[in-house]
């Protein structure tokens, strides 16, 4: 497998300037013979699609939605990362390049990381010029603020729901595009294959999930923005319909799938508080700017919290890691809250839960300062818990969040099958082994606004496209795979409800391959989830029919998927015998807890190649050497 | 542990857009004040998988966080339920008693045809806004971001308007099944900043008459969209898009 990243020599501040001056162009008036398939209408996708459209291509899109303007990157609350120091803090492209690279524990490519923060700037700029309503001072410029990981200002907002304004800037611009003729869009369709011709990447096939027909589509190039694979883990802070089929259909095609086990628990969620529970609610890492997070020092103190007195608190992050205080990165804070919790310190009636508190934030400025910022999630917290964070504080804990690995891609984004693109949370590209808050959406809108319509363009003026046709013997083996699939899912017709399979599916991943992981948990996680697969192939039982409507069908799809992306993220989770970012391995920690790496041995990026499934999931692993010429690896401290 | 109750409930099912649909009747115990109302369904929808005797039943969904939009239920004739300011997919079950009676029905407009059960076609509303709920700004072509101060009270005016999620409870809860208060949220969102003054006249006038096209109804001041709005829009915004319609329509009259 070839694995090479085609970074562009040359100094980091010149690579990305260097490629665009060196990449091939495609003439406007060629550009319309170019049929671009864009899957996916987040950040990512709604970004790459509207900006190829305004270039010229004649662009597709698709999304499992019913609207372009619904996918979860809706959801981001707390901001967007810029290195525009406003605040004139000292921000520069290199500090917001370096705490991302470091918040990775050292696990990205340099040239990819450096170019996400070089990118960063030219993001605001366009999405304040669509009219997305950024949170502003008196004066009429742009407010920002501070997320973990970072010593400066340099997070763009707008209140508490930063996601859905970029997102529905982009939206918004796809349909400028959808009315000019340029895009034609398909919402209710899913991607269940994608069609190889000749090696290269030149359709999909999908189901429109309201007729149940399987369709065909053809492309010079297919951009795969269709999120990440959090729901593995059943109870994430990821949409219910979030999903990892068309990324692992794309892996069983020869997409590479790299660092599955990069998983970010999110350190600030609602708790889990009963079985019929069908997914975690966030409250944005921005409350930590303000809330302050303790446990009481003594595990049997069962006072209300506003009753137990400082000097009986311990407020564990201020007091471990006095620089970064209740702002160190989403890994750290997570893995100290499983800690207090193991030692019995927990709140809450499950005793799974740490406070986060605002009494002083709003002694300190006034309960309408507090409200202006965090209005929204505090109503949101009342209206899931019925308790009001005014007047005492938030229960939290960690969740799946988000997962920094996703298939391999180069410096183009593109990945090993030729003409393959991927965006967003679906590649695995630069967030390393644990992502920054306020980083999800520069990344998803770097790639789509601003790399991936010039990088396909080089693709597409470089290679030799033939004519295919529907009926190519590529495109028939697809269609009859994905509707041999669901044959196969009716035939089984068991006792055993999909979201049954999925929820146990969930337990073993975050029992075993959860905020600590070890080389017995692991290995027994791979031998219960062939179990569970082979028993939900036996066993399960999927209702209705596939000509009509039906939700259940569509989770069993994705469910099947799961159940072999959730061996994949175990078996690399067992092969990375080191510690690094979000993924802790027991075995390897420091005095204190912490992550510690192996860099002699594991720094490397872990690409698996699909060999097939025969009870056991078979993969083969690529290493793509990660070579740092221009920063200095050290162990992270956010003391 | 909380308490656990009984519901009874009557929700409509329809095979599909040009079958006859109707009220059937539930009855799911073991209901808990903390979960969420559509974990409630989706527990009465295992219990419908495991007999096996009829289908689940369908509704809308995705983040279950009150941001998306997709989930869209009349409760007991109401938008979205019987709490203020709260999405379908928000409303727990802490505000329903044991032995409560339930109705639930999609949201009902001309322009909404059902797919099945309780789910329904809103891809008018996406076609709203293509007529003309954008900026035209290119890609890479914008100055930068500090270049024209807003003011904060003119951002924050224009972003409560941007809040909209696009679920339609407006159009649901409306006897006429007007569009008004969605295409006027986005239209004041857009108006009202200094980036989207160039095109306040055309994008008016596209808008509301796209809107009129997919057939929804006129504005009658009933305000009942304002009173089911999750995200509490205020009506404002259609008499401003009726002043912004009428310049923009008369010749000559441009303020």
């Amino acid at each position: 497998m070839n694995l090479d990243s085609k970074v562009p020599s040359g100094p980091l501040e010149e690579k990305w300037s260097k490629h665009l001056n060196d990449i091939k162009l495609v003439a406007p008036n060629n550009k319309r013979k170019h049929d671009v398939i864009v899957v996916g209408t987040g950040l990512a996708g709604g970004s790459a699609a509207a900006s190829l459209a305004e270039l010229g291509y004649n662009v597709k899109s698709f999304c499992i939605q019913d609207s372009a303007r619904r996918a979860h990157s809706i959801a981001a609350q707390g901001g967007i990362n810029a290195a525009k120091n406003y605040p004139n803090d000292g921000d520069t492209i290199w500090r917001l390049f370096y705490d991302t690279i470091k918040g990775g524990d050292y696990r990205s490519r340099e040239s990819n990381t450096y170019r996400l923060a070089e990118i960063s700037n030219e993001i605001i700029d366009q999405a304040v010029a669509q009219g997305v309503p950024f949170a502003r001072e008196y004066g009429g410029l742009l407010a920002n603020r501070s997320f973990g990981g970072a010593q400066v200002s340099r997070t763009f907002y707008a209140r508490g729901q930063t996601g859905q304004q970029l997102l529905l800037g982009a939206y918004q611009a796809m349909m400028r595009q959808v009315s000019e003729g340029n895009i034609e869009m398909h919402t209710r369709h899913e991607m269940l294959d994608l069609v190889v011709i000749d090696g290269k990447a030149r359709g999909i096939v999908t189901r429109d999930l309201v007729s149940g027909e399987i369709q065909r589509w053809m492309a010079d190039a297919v951009v795969l923005a269709s999120g990440g694979y959090g729901n593995a883990f059943y109870l994430s802070t990821n949409a219910k319909n979030s999903n990892v089929t068309a990324a692992w259909r794309c892996h069983k095609r020869g997409a590479a799938f790299a660092n599955p086990c990069y998983v970010q628990i999110h350190p600030t969620c609602i708790p889990v508080s009963g079985d019929y529970q069908s997914k975690l609610t966030l409250m944005s890492e921005s409350l930590r700017n303000d809330g302050r997070v303790w446990v009481p020092k003594d595990k049997d103190d069962d006072r209300h919290p506003n009753d137990i007195p400082d000097e009986e608190r311990y407020y564990y992050l201020e007091e471990k890691y006095p620089a970064f205080g209740n702002l160190v990165p989403r890994d750290v804070a997570s893995r100290n809250a499983k800690i207090v919790c193991d030692e019995g310190m927990g709140v809450g009636p499950t005793g799974r839960a740490v406070y986060l508190d605002f009494r002083d934030a709003i002694e300190r400025e006034g309960k309408k300062a507090i409200s202006d910022k965090y209005g929204n999630l505090f109503e949101m917290y009342e209206n899931i818990t019925d308790d009001n964070p005014y007047e005492e504080p938030m229960r939290i804990f960690p969740a799946v969040h988000y997962t920094m690995g996703g298939l391999w891609v180069d410096y183009n984004l593109q990945s090993n099958i030729p003409g393959l693109f991927v965006a967003g949370e679906a590649n695995f590209s630069d967030h390393g082994a644990n992502r920054l808050g306020a980083s999800a959406l520069m990344q998803g809108l770097s790639d789509g606004y601003f790399i991936i319509p010039y990088t396909i363009g080089n693709y597409i003026a470089g290679t030799d496209l033939d004519e295919v046709s529907k009926d190519h013997e590529a495109f028939d083996e697809a269609a009859d795979n994905a509707q041999s699939q669901i044959d196969k899912l009716f035939e089984v017709d068991g006792d055993k409800s999909v979201i049954e399979f999925h929820r146990e599916l969930g337990q073993i991943m975050w029992d075993k391959v959860g905020i600590s992981r070890s080389e017995e948990g692991l290995k027994e996680a791979i031998s219960e989830i062939q179990d569970l697969r082979e028993e939900f192939w036996n066993n399960v039982r999927v209702p209705g029919e596939s000509s009509n409507y039906n939700k259940y069908l569509e989770f069993a799809g994705r469910v099947a998927d799961f159940l072999e992306l959730g061996e994949l993220m175990a078996k690399d989770a067992l092969h990375r015998d080191e510690s690094c970012g979000c993924h802790l391995r027991a075995e390897h920690q420091t005095e204190e807890g912490e992550a510690l790496r192996n860099d002699e041995e594991y720094s490397y990026v872990a690409a698996w190649e699909f060999q097939g499934v025969n009870g056991e999931l078979q993969e083969e692993l690529h290493k793509e050497d990660l070579e740092f010429d221009f920063v200095e690896l050290k162990q992270r401290s956010y003391k | 542990m909380a308490d656990t109750f009984t519901v009874h409930l009557k929700i409509w099912r329809q095979d599909g857009p040009d079958q006859p649909g109707k009220l059937v009747d539930y009855t799911l115990d073991k209901v808990n004040e903390h979960m969420s109302f559509l974990e409630m369904l989706d527990v009465l929808n295992e219990e419908i998988v495991a007999e096996g005797k009829e289908e689940p039943i369908e509704f809308d969904y995705d983040c279950r966080e009150g941001i998306c939009g997709s989930c869209n239920l009349v409760i007991n004739g109401q938008a979205h339920g019987p709490k203020d300011m709260t999405c379908t997919c928000q409303l727990h079950m802490r505000n329903f008693s044991d032995g409560d009676t339930i109705v639930i029905e999609p949201f009902r407009a001309k322009a909404f045809p059902v797919i099945k059960d309780l789910v329904v076609d809103r891809s008018a509303f996406d076609r709203i806004i293509e007529a003309g709920g954008y900026v035209s700004v290119k890609t890479g072509s914008a100055p930068d971001a500090n270049s024209i101060p807003i003011d904060k009270t003119v951002a924050d005016t224009a972003f409560d308007y941007a809040t909209c999620i696009g679920c339609g409870a407006c159009v649901a809860a409306c006897p006429n099944s007007s569009a008004s208060l969605f295409t006027g949220a986005k239209l004041a969102h857009l108006n009202r900043l200094p980036q989207g003054e160039p095109e306040r006249k055309k994008r008016t006038v596209a808008m509301v008459e796209q809107m009129d096209e997919e057939g929804f109804g006129d504005c009658s001041n009933y305000a009942e969209c304002e009173a089911v709005c999750p995200k509490g829009i205020s009506i404002s915004a259609i008499a401003e898009m009726r002043r912004n319609y009428v310049k923009a329509t008369l010749a000559g009259t441009e303020a």
